[in-house]
C-alpha cells in the first residue's frame, strides 16, 4: 500500500511517508526519500494487537502493538486498504500451525553441520556434571524416558539416590500434571539443593506415601541438614482455595521434617493485567510526573518484580547460609517455580552470571522443565487467558540485579533485551511449543536454528565491560539488600520504552567502555610485539632489520559511540504553545536494533549491503551506517548546522 | 540571556521609560525577545496588587511573555522534606513507596525546572532570540533557570572550571540568599519561612543532565554532593551570607578560605573529575519525559543504600579509561 504515513509516537506532527508491505512473515514499512531508505521490519509473531481507529480527514489510522513493546502508528489513506491490511494482519498474526512460524523458513545460510553444532552449544548433561551430579546423593533418572510419567518434564531428570522408580512414579501421581519433585540446582559446597515440583493433590486430607518418601529422600540427600524447606510461591489464599479442588499444599504434620513457607507471588492473570496497566502508562501522551508515578504504582508491576526477587533471595539464603535444601512449587510448577528457581540459582552461582551460564540457566529451568512458551507468549493463536509475561519478569529481575551489581554479570542489558525479543519473535526454534516432548515431535533441532548459537557468535556485542571474574561482586553469592530497598527497583525504560530513543541517555557508556577495553587490549598486544622486536634488535648487531609495527586501525576505537550519528540529539517539544518552534522528534535511526540478530556475521563491518533482506529482524533499519568507526555515515535530516549531535568523542 | 526581578507597574500600571529603554536596547530593529516569567499568569497578575506585576505588552512590544510556574519557598521545602522522609522509611511497601515518592512532588519540580531551562535554551539556540528570565525577586527560580540554561547551551559551563565560574556568577554573585535558603535542611522540624532548596534543585537537575549525557560533563556526582554539603554547612566562606554586600560587610574574603581553592588541589580534583568526559561542543538537550527523570539516589539514599558495588563499578570504569 502506497502513501502510508508512519507517525512518531512522541510528536504526532512528525510523520514519514512511505510504502507498506505485507509478506508471509513480516510487515515492512519503507520510507520514501532519496537519501536513506529507512525500513521498519516487524515480524508477525511480534505483533500483539492491531487496532483500527476512526477514520479522520488524513486517512485511516492503524495502531500496531508488539510484544517487544514497540508501538507503530500508521495512517493509511484509503479506508478500504486499511481494512484489507487489518484483516490480513489479523490472520497473519494468528498462526494456526507451527509450520507457519518464521523459524521454519528462516535461513541464515548455515549448513546442516553448523546448525547441529549450534544446538549442541548448550548441553544440560554437561551442566549437571558441572554442578556435581550425579554423585553419592543424586542420580540421573530415566523413568520418564518416553515421557511416560510426565509429559511436560524432560526425559532426563535428577533425583535423590534413595528415590526408587516406585517412589518417583507414586509421587508423580500425587502431583498436579504429574510434575514430581526433581533437582533444579545442586550446591556442591554443602550438598544443599533446590528442587522443583507442582502442587500436591492433597485436597483437605489426602496423603501419599510415595510423595512423602520423595521429600524424605530429598532431605536425606543433604546430610548437613535435618529438615528441608517447602516453599509455595502462591499467596496463601490461592493455595488454600486449591484445596477445594483436590489440590493444595503440603501439610507439615504429614511430611516429616519439613518447614513450610508461603511466599505470595500473584498468578498469571494478575501479572498480565499488571503489565497491561504499565504499558498504558507508557502510551500516555506527555504525561506529568504524577501521571507516570501513579500509573506505575497502580499497575503494581514493580511490586511483583520485588516479590519474585524476594522469593529468590529467600531460597538462595536457605541454601548458601543455612545449608538447607528447598523444594519449590506453585500450582503447576512451570511459571512462578521457574522464575524463583532461576533467580535463586543466579544469586547462588556466579556461573549463571556469565553469558554461557545464563543461556544454560534458561535452557534448564525454562526450556527443559516445560515452561509453556507457546501458551504464554502466543507462538500460535490460542487462549488469551494463557498469555502472561512470566519470563519477561524473570528477565527484568536480572536487569534489576545488574543495576545493583554493575560488575557482577558478564553480559549487558542488550543481551537481555535481545533474548526477550526472540522469545516472541519465533525466528529461532528454542522457545517453541510447551514441552521438550512437543519440540522433539516437531523435530525442532533439525528444522530450525538455535538462538544461542547466534548470540554466542555475536557475543562481543553483549559483553559487560565492567565484568571481571576476579571481583568481589562476581564471586560467590550475590546478596541483594532485602530492606529497605523499594527504591532500588527502577522502571526499565530500556525495555518498555525501547523504541523511543529520545528517552534514553544518548550516549552508551557500555559501548564506549567496550571500545576502550578493546583498544587497550590492541595497544597492549602491539606493545608486546614491539618489545619483542626491540629485544631481537638488541640481540642482533645488524642495523638492517626493520621494525614493523602493526598499525591498528585507531579510528575504530573511540568512534564507537558516534554510532548514533543518525540519532541526532534534538530537543523534544518543551513547549506546547509555541507553534513557531520546529517540532523535532527525538527518535530516528536505531543502531541498537539494527544490530538485532541479522543473519549476516558482519555486524560490525562496514558492509552496507544490509538492504531488503528477508533474514532481517524488526526494528528500524538504518541502512546508512553500521560501521562503528563512525566514518562515512550519511547525515540524517537533522544533521548539518542545526544538528546537535551530542556524541563526538575526540579521537 | 538576561535576568532580573519583576517589574513594578503596580495597581496603577505605572511605566518606566528607563526600563523600557534598557530592554529596547537589547533588541535590534525587528528582533523579538522572550520574557520567561517563572510565576503563573495568575500569580503574576496578583503581584500587581502588591506593587509588582509583569511587563505590559504595549510598553514592551518586541517582547513576548511566557509563563512557566516553578515552585519555590515553603512548598518546595515541604516537597524536599517529604521526599527525605519517604526515603528514610524502612517499613514502606513498594506501593506505598511509589505513592509517597509521587506525593512529595520532588521529581515533578525537577521536570518543570529542566523543561523551563530547556525552553529558555531553545529560544536562544533555535529561535536565536534574546531571553529575559525573572520571577518575583529574581533570586531563586530565576537563577535556577538561567544557570541551568547555560549548562545546557554552553560547553564551557560543563567543564569543572566553567561550572565553578557559573556558580560564582549565577548563584553567589547574583545574590541567591544562601544563608536564608540553606539553613536547616530536611530533617528540621522548624519550618523556616525563608528556607527553600532551590540550590539543591539546581544540583539535582545537573545530575539528571550528567545521567543523560554521561560523557559531557567534566565533573562527576561527587562535586554535586560536595556543593550540596557545603551550601548547608561549610568550613569555607564561599556560601556564606546572602549577597555580595553582606559578604563585603562581613569581610568574608579576608577572613575565610574559599571552597574553590580547596577543590582545586590535585588530589581533590582527581576525585571530582568524570573519567568519561570528552569535550562536547554541542548543546545537550535532555529528555524531560517522566521515564527519563530519576530519583537522585546518590543524594537522597546516600546513607541508606549500599554503595560498595557502585563504587566498585566506578573504580573499574576509571581503571579502564585511565589505565592501571
Amino acid at each position: 500500500v502506497e502513501n502510508v504515513r508512519l507517525l512518531d509516537r512522541l510528536s504526532s506532527r512528525k510523520a514519514v511517508l512511505g510504502t507498506l508491505y505485507l509478506t508471509a512473515t513480516h510487515v515492512i514499512f519503507v520510507e520514501n526519500g532519496s537519501e536513506t531508505r529507512k525500513e521498519t521490519w516487524v515480524l508477525h509473531s511480534q505483533i500483539s494487537s492491531i487496532e483500527k481507529q476512526a477514520t479522520t480527514a488524513t486517512g485511516c489510522p492503524l495502531l500496531i502493538r508488539c510484544k517487544n513493546f514497540q508501538v507503530i502508528q500508521l495512517v493509511i489513506p484509503q479506508e478500504r486498504d486499511c481494512h484489507d491490511v487489518y484483516i490480513s494482519l489479523i490472520r497473519l498474526t494468528r498462526p494456526v500451525k507451527y509450520e507457519e512460524l518464521y523459524c521454519f523458513s528462516f535461513n541464515p545460510k548455515l549448513d546442516k553441520e553448523e546448525r547441529e553444532q549450534g544446538w549442541k552449544l548448550v548441553d544440560l548433561t554437561e551442566e549437571y556434571n558441572r554442578m556435581g551430579v550425579p554423585n553419592n546423593y543424586w542420580q540421573i533418572c530415566d523413568v520418564n524416558r518416553d515421557y511416560g510419567v510426565c509429559d511436560s518434564y524432560p526425559t532426563e531428570v535428577y533425583v535423590p539416590k534413595s528415590a526408587t522408580a516406585h517412589i518417583i512414579v507414586g509421587s508423580s501421581k500425587f502431583r498436579s500434571r504429574r510434575r514430581f519433585p526433581a533437582l533444579s540446582y545442586y550446591c556442591k559446597d554443602n550438598n544443599a539443593s533446590i528442587c522443583r515440583s507442582s502442587q500436591p493433590l492433597s485436597g483437605f486430607s489426602a496423603r501419599c506415601l510415595e510423595d512423602e518418601q520423595m521429600l524424605q529422600a530429598i532431605r536425606k540427600a543433604n546430610p548437613g541438614s535435618d529438615f528441608i524447606y517447602v516453599v509455595d510461591t502462591r499467596p496463601k489464599l490461592n493455595a488454600m482455595a486449591n484445596r477445594a479442588a483436590g489440590k493444595g499444599y503440603e501439610n507439615e504434620d504429614n511430611y516429616s521434617n519439613i518447614k513450610f513457607q508461603f511466599i505470595g507471588i500473584e498468578n498469571i492473570h494478575v501479572m498480565r493485567n499488571s503489565l497491561q496497566k504499565m504499558l498504558e502508562v507508557c502510551e500516555l501522551k506527555s504525561p506529568s510526573m504524577s501521571d507516570f508515578l501513579w500509573g506505575l504504582e497502580n499497575s503494581g508491576w514493580l511490586k511483583h518484580i520485588k516479590a519474585i526477587m524476594d522469593a529468590g533471595i529467600f531460597i538462595a539464603k536457605a541454601v548458601a547460609e543455612e545449608g538447607v535444601s528447598v523444594l519449590v512449587h506453585c500450582s503447576d510448577g512451570w511459571d512462578r517455580t521457574a522464575q524463583v528457581c532461576s533467580v535463586a540459582s543466579l544469586l547462588l552461582d556466579p556461573y549463571y552470571r556469565t553469558m554461557k551460564g545464563f543461556m544454560v540457566l534458561i535452557e534448564k529451568d525454562w526450556v527443559s522443565f516445560g515452561h509453556k512458551f507457546n501458551h504464554r507468549y502466543g507462538n500460535l493463536d490460542g487462549d488469551p487467558k494463557e498469555i502472561s509475561p512470566v519470563i519477561d519478569q524473570f528477565i527484568e529481575c536480572v536487569w534489576q540485579l545488574m543495576e545493583q551489581f554493575p560488575c557482577a554479570f558478564e553480559f549487558n542489558e542488550r543481551f537481555l533485551i535481545h533474548i526477550q525479543h526472540h522469545i516472541y519473535s519465533c525466528q529461532f526454534g528454542n522457545f517453541l511449543c510447551n514441552s521438550q516432548k512437543e519440540r522433539r515431535e516437531l523435530k525442532i533441532r533439525e528444522r530450525t536454528y538455535s538462538l544461542w548459537a547466534q548470540l554466542w557468535k555475536n557475543r562481543a556485542d553483549y559483553l559487560n565491560p565492567l565484568y571481571r571474574s576476579d571481583r568481589n561482586q562476581t564471586q560467590g553469592t550475590l546478596h541483594p539488600q532485602i530492606a529497605p530497598c523499594n527504591f532500588l527497583y527502577k522502571f526499565w525504560s530500556g525495555m518498555y520504552n525501547r523504541f523511543e530513543k529520545g528517552l534514553h541517555p544518548r550516549q552508551s557508556v557500555t559501548d564506549y567502555l567496550m571500545a576502550v577495553k578493546e583498544e587497550t587490549q590492541q595497544l597492549e598486544e602491539e606493545l608486546e610485539v614491539l618489545e619483542e622486536q626491540l629485544a631481537n634488535l638488541q640481540k642482533s648487531q645488524s642495523g638492517d632489520s626493520k621494525v614493523k609495527s602493526k598499525q591498528q586501525n585507531r579510528s575504530k576505537q573511540l568512534g564507537l559511540s558516534t554510532s548514533n550519528n543518525s540519532l541526532a540529539n534534538t530537543p523534544q517539544e518543551y513547549s506546547n504553545d509555541l507553534k513557531s518552534f520546529p517540532s523535532r522528534s527525538p527518535s530516528q535511526g536505531d543502531e541498537e536494533d539494527s544490530a538485532l540478530i541479522l543473519t549476516q556475521d558482519n555486524l560490525k563491518s562496514s558492509d552496507p549491503d544490509l538492504s531488503a533482506n528477508s533474514d532481517q529482524e524488526s526494528g528500524v533499519e538504518d541502512l546508512s551506517c553500521r560501521s562503528p568507526s563512525g566514518g562515512g555515515c550519511l547525515p540524517s535530516e537533522d544533521s548539518g548546522k542545526d544538528s546537535d549531535e551530542a556524541v563526538f568523542l575526540a579521537g | 540571556l538576561l535576568r532580573s526581578s519583576q517589574p513594578l507597574p503596580g495597581p496603577n500600571r505605572r511605566r518606566c521609560r528607563e526600563d523600557e529603554a534598557l530592554l529596547g536596547a537589547v533588541l535590534d530593529e525587528g528582533e523579538r525577545g522572550f520574557v520567561i516569567d517563572t510565576r503563573s499568569a495568575q500569580a503574576a497578575k496578583q503581584a500587581r496588587m502588591g506593587g509588582g506585576g509583569t511587563e505590559p505588552k504595549a510598553a514592551y512590544p518586541q517582547w513576548r511573555r511566557l509563563h512557566r510556574p516553578l515552585e519555590r519557598g515553603r512548598p518546595l521545602q515541604e516537597s524536599f522534606a517529604r521526599l527525605v522522609e519517604a526515603c528514610g522509611d524502612p517499613a514502606l511497601s513498594m506501593d506505598r513507596w511509589l505513592a509517597r515518592l509521587e506525593s512529595s512532588r520532588w521529581l515533578g519540580h525537577v521536570k518543570a525546572a529542566l523543561s523551563t531551562a530547556c525552553l529558555a535554551a531553545q529560544c536562544m539556540d533555535r529561535e536565536e532570540a534574546n531571553v529575559l528570565v525573572h520571577g518575583a525577586e529574581g533570586t531563586d527560580t530565576t537563577l535556577l533557570v538561567t544557570a541551568l540554561a547555560q549548562v545546557i547551551l554552553d560547553p564551557s559551563c560543563r567543564t569543572l572550571a566553567g561550572f565553578q565560574a557559573l556558580l560564582e556568577r549565577e548563584w553567589i554573585e547574583a545574590g541567591h540568599p544562601f544563608h536564608l535558603r540553606c539553613a536547616r535542611s530536611a530533617y528540621s522540624h522548624a519550618r523556616l519561612k525563608q528556607e527553600a532548596p532551590l540550590f539543591l534543585l539546581f544540583l539535582d537537575c545537573v545530575w539528571q543532565l550528567s545521567r543523560q549525557f554521561p560523557f559531557s560533563l567534566e565533573f562527576g556526582e561527587l562535586l554535586l554532593l560536595t556543593l550540596f554539603d557545603n551550601a548547608y554547612a561549610s568550613p569555607y566562606g564561599t556560601f556564606l551570607c546572602n549577597n555580595e554586600k553582606e559578604r563585603s560587610l562581613c569581610k568574608v574574603k579576608e577572613s575565610t578560605h574559599s571552597l574553590w581553592a580547596w577543590l582545586s588541589q590535585p588530589e581533590e580534583q582527581h576525585k571530582l573529575l568524570n573519567p568519561l568526559y570528552s569535550h562536547n561542543a554541542l548543546v545537550i538537550w535532555p529528555s524531560v519525559e517522566p521515564q527519563s527523570i530519576q530519583l537522585w539516589q546518590g543524594l537522597f539514599l546516600r546513607w541508606i543504600r549500599p554503595s560498595q558495588h557502585l563504587e566498585e563499578a566506578w573504580a573499574e570504569t576509571r581503571r579502564l579509561v585511565e589505565g592501571n
